[in-house]
């Protein structure tokens, strides 16, 4: 009933009041589809047509409400996805992180792309971000890299050295002391100094000692560069010095020759003629030449040199006098002593070591230099205070003796040389006159005794200690004595020579000469030979060399041997080599010319066994002096 | 008792005499050995007692003036080998009874 009477209208307070014939109309109304809000009449411009055309169909839908869901279709790829990284992060992650997504409504994959983006970023941090292709290209280029080069240094470490040593009390305190001796001394030594006053001089020649050291290096090697270049040059004659022995005298009986070797000479000598020979003892391949003039009026300036036998092209040793040389000597111990005497008179001692080209000591006027020309000097033993002395003589008569006394020559005339034999001043009025001494030689052993050849042709024997007479005088030769000569081994022979062509062989205790040989030219020079006792050589004007060996044949020469060139060349001198079988010629051009004796010129005498060999031949020549002298007739009986 | 004043005396004596600078080996030039003796002569009398304060007062100046990694010994009995950069040590003897070694080596 409740429902029944309900009937009743209510009419709200602001109703339209209508009449009931208003209220009994019907008012049909219809549904449509169509929006009332879309507009009916848009207009949109058409570029096609240029124009404003008006659309026909209108838009109609309208939107009430949208809500995004988040429901994936299980079979899309995205639901694979998701599924894959649910199982994947419940591992890790809690649920809630999850489930909302999944529980999402569908998801309109047309429509909106940044949602499934934002969605799957979320989830996938570790998927590398796929950027869209529209508003996203990626552009990318590489430059050109340089390749890369390593580069790498090491410098040199500074240098390194190790050093030790010791520090201790005791070390310290000599190191000390002995700085302080140092230190004395060399006070000691400023205040020497301070007093000497030659500092100067003393700088000076350090100086000229460093320049001439410099050269000094170079002449020692240019000088066996010299040498050897000699050697090549003359190589064959050197062969031959050697070892040439001539075999033709095994079929030569008796005879033998000279084979020349080297021939010295030096231009400016080539004026000169050789004076003087000397071989010296210690080095017996250096000879001394003095060159002079014999032409009484031409004298000029002479000449000393010193030639060895290892270079033949050039002298050793060069010195130039005033005066022309007439005779030398090499000391026999101190061989760079050398004695030589002057045409002028003076004597003079050279000293090789020394490095001037003046000789050591000179003898003036006052100091008793001798008034003619000096013809032989000989060295003698030292005296009693260990001076060097030596003896000379000349054609002023006077035999002098010099001693060599700190720095000058004192001299002692020994004996005076008159006519008449005898000697002190005054003694003999009419023959007063002086005689010339030409040569002289002193005995091998007994030192005083000597003999003194003159001018005249006398020999006289004289003894140093008596200076008033002569022991003996031998009349010897018709024209002056040039060379008298005692022999090496026997001690009473000696030999003289003389411008009267004859060489002549004595024995000092008699008058008569034992031997006369006479040789078709006036004769320069004789020497005996040092390794026999019979061997002796001459040399004559007319440039022949004669060799005699008494014990193989007395009357003649064994060899006689034209050397010169040409005629007209004089020979002056010839010496002996002390060891090699060499002799020396001097010649009046200047030249001097070496030879090799041959071997039948060097027999030695054969010696009974228990005879010592130097007495073989003085047995012999005692032998056949016994025979002279009974006999006065030569032997025939040779040896 | 005399003859005991008379040996302190002489030790004195020989200390006074001695206690002059000596160089004993070095390989240094002219003025860098001139300076660097002076230095130790200097260093030495300034740290009389203390030879440490000494040598580093030496090892200091010397990095300073002539480059780094030098060694200072200084003492009264030690023995040593060392290895230096060559014409960078001076060994000398100083006061009688100090013996000082200076030495570069890096």
């Amino acid at each position: 009933e409740e429902w029944s009477q309900g009937k009743a209208l209510v009419r709200p307070p602001d109703q339209m009041e209508l009449t009931e014939a208003e209220l009994k109309e019907d008012i049909t109304r219809i549904l449509t589809a169509n929006n009332p809000h879309a507009p009916q009449n848009i207009v949109r411009y058409s570029v096609k047509e240029r124009s404003y055309k008006p659309i026909n169909v209108v838009d109609q839908m309208a939107v009430h409400c949208v809500l995004e869901g988040s429901l994936v279709h299980q079979d899309s790829e995205e639901a694979r996805k998701l599924r894959f990284d649910l199982r994947y992060k419940c591992l890790f992650v809690g649920f809630p992180q999850v489930n909302p997504i999944v529980d999402g409504g569908d998801v309109e994959e047309t429509g909106d792309e940044d949602r499934p983006d934002s969605a799957v970023s979320r989830i996938n941090k570790k998927e590398p971000k796929v950027t869209n292709q529209f508003n996203f290209s990626n552009r990318a280029s590489q430059t050109l890299n340089n390749p890369m080069r390593d580069r790498i240094c090491q410098t040199e470490p500074p240098p390194r050295s190790s050093f030790s040593a010791t520090a201790n009390q005791w070390e310290i305190y000599d190191a000390y002391v002995q700085e302080l001796q140092k230190q004395e001394k060399n006070k000691e030594k400023q205040k020497g100094m301070h007093s000497q006053k030659d500092n100067g001089k003393s700088k000076k020649v350090m100086l000229m000692e460093t320049q001439s050291e410099d050269v000094t290096k170079w002449t020692m090697a240019s000088k066996i560069l010299e040498r050897t270049i000699s050697q090549n040059t003359f190589d064959d004659i050197a062969q031959d010095f050697k070892y040439f022995e001539d075999a033709s005298d095994e079929f030569r009986e008796q005879e033998g020759t000279l084979l020349p070797l080297w021939k010295f000479q030096y231009d400016k000598a080539k004026t000169l003629s050789v004076t003087a020979l000397c071989w010296n003892n210690k080095y017996q391949d250096l000879f001394a030449v003095g060159l002079g003039s014999y032409n009484f009026s031409r004298q000029g300036c002479g000449m000393l040199l010193f030639y060895s036998l290892k270079n033949p092209a050039f002298p050793e040793y060069i010195y130039p006098t005033s005066s022309g040389v007439m005779c030398l000597d090499i000391h026999a111990q101190h061989s760079h002593l050398v004695a030589v005497g002057f045409y002028d008179g003076c004597v003079a001692v050279y000293s090789l070591k020394e490095e001037g080209q003046e000789p050591v000591y000179k003898s003036t006027a006052k100091t008793g230099k001798h008034t003619d020309p000096v013809w032989q000097v000989r060295w003698q033993s030292d005296d009693m205070d260990n001076n060097h002395n030596f003896y000379s003589v000349s054609s002023d008569g006077r035999v002098v003796s010099w001693t060599l006394v700190k720095n000058e020559l004192v001299f002692t005339d020994i004996i005076r040389l008159t006519l008449s034999g005898a000697v002190s001043e005054g003694t003999e009025g009419a023959q007063g006159g002086v005689s010339s001494g030409t040569s002289f030689d002193f005995h091998k052993q007994i030192d005083y005794m000597f003999l003194v050849g003159t001018e005249e042709g006398k020999i006289h024997k004289c003894s140093k200690t008596y200076s008033s007479q002569f022991l003996e005088t031998y009349g010897a030769h018709s024209m002056a004595v040039d060379t008298v000569k005692w022999n090496y081994f026997h001690p009473k022979v000696f030999v003289s020579c003389s411008s009267d062509w004859t060489v002549k062989i004595w024995d000092h205790t008699i008058n008569t000469p034992m031997f006369v040989f006479d040789l078709q030219a006036a004769v320069g020079d004789v020497a005996w030979s040092p390794y026999s006792s019979t061997v002796f050589a001459a040399v004559t004007t007319d440039g022949t060399v004669h060799v005699f060996d008494l014990s193989v044949n007395k009357y003649e020469a064994i060899c006689q041997q034209l050397v010169v060139d040409k005629k007209k060349t004089k020979l002056t001198h010839v010496e002996f080599n002390p060891i090699h079988p060499v002799i020396i010629v001097g010649d009046d051009r200047g030249y001097v010319t070496s030879f090799k004796l041959s071997p039948n010129l060097r027999k030695k005498p054969k010696a009974k066994k228990g005879h010592e060999l130097p007495k073989g031949p003085e047995v012999e020549v005692a032998k056949m002096e016994k025979l002279l002298s009974l006999l006065r007739e030569p032997d025939q009986n040779s040896g | 008792m005399a003859g005991t004043g008379e040996g302190k005396k002489e030790e004195a004596d020989y200390k006074r005499l001695h206690s002059f600078p000596l160089i004993r080996h070095t390989d240094m030039p002219e003025e860098m050995r001139v300076e660097t003796m002076e230095l130790c002569v200097t260093a030495c009398e300034k740290y009389a007692t203390n030879n440490e304060s000494a040598a580093k007062m030496i090892k200091e100046s010397m990095d300073k003036k002539f480059g780094s990694s030098w060694h200072v010994v200084i003492g009264e009995g030690f023995g040593f080998e060392v290895t230096h950069e060559v014409k960078n040590l001076l060994y000398m003897f100083f006061g009688g009874s100090l013996a000082v070694c200076v030495w570069k080596c890096s």
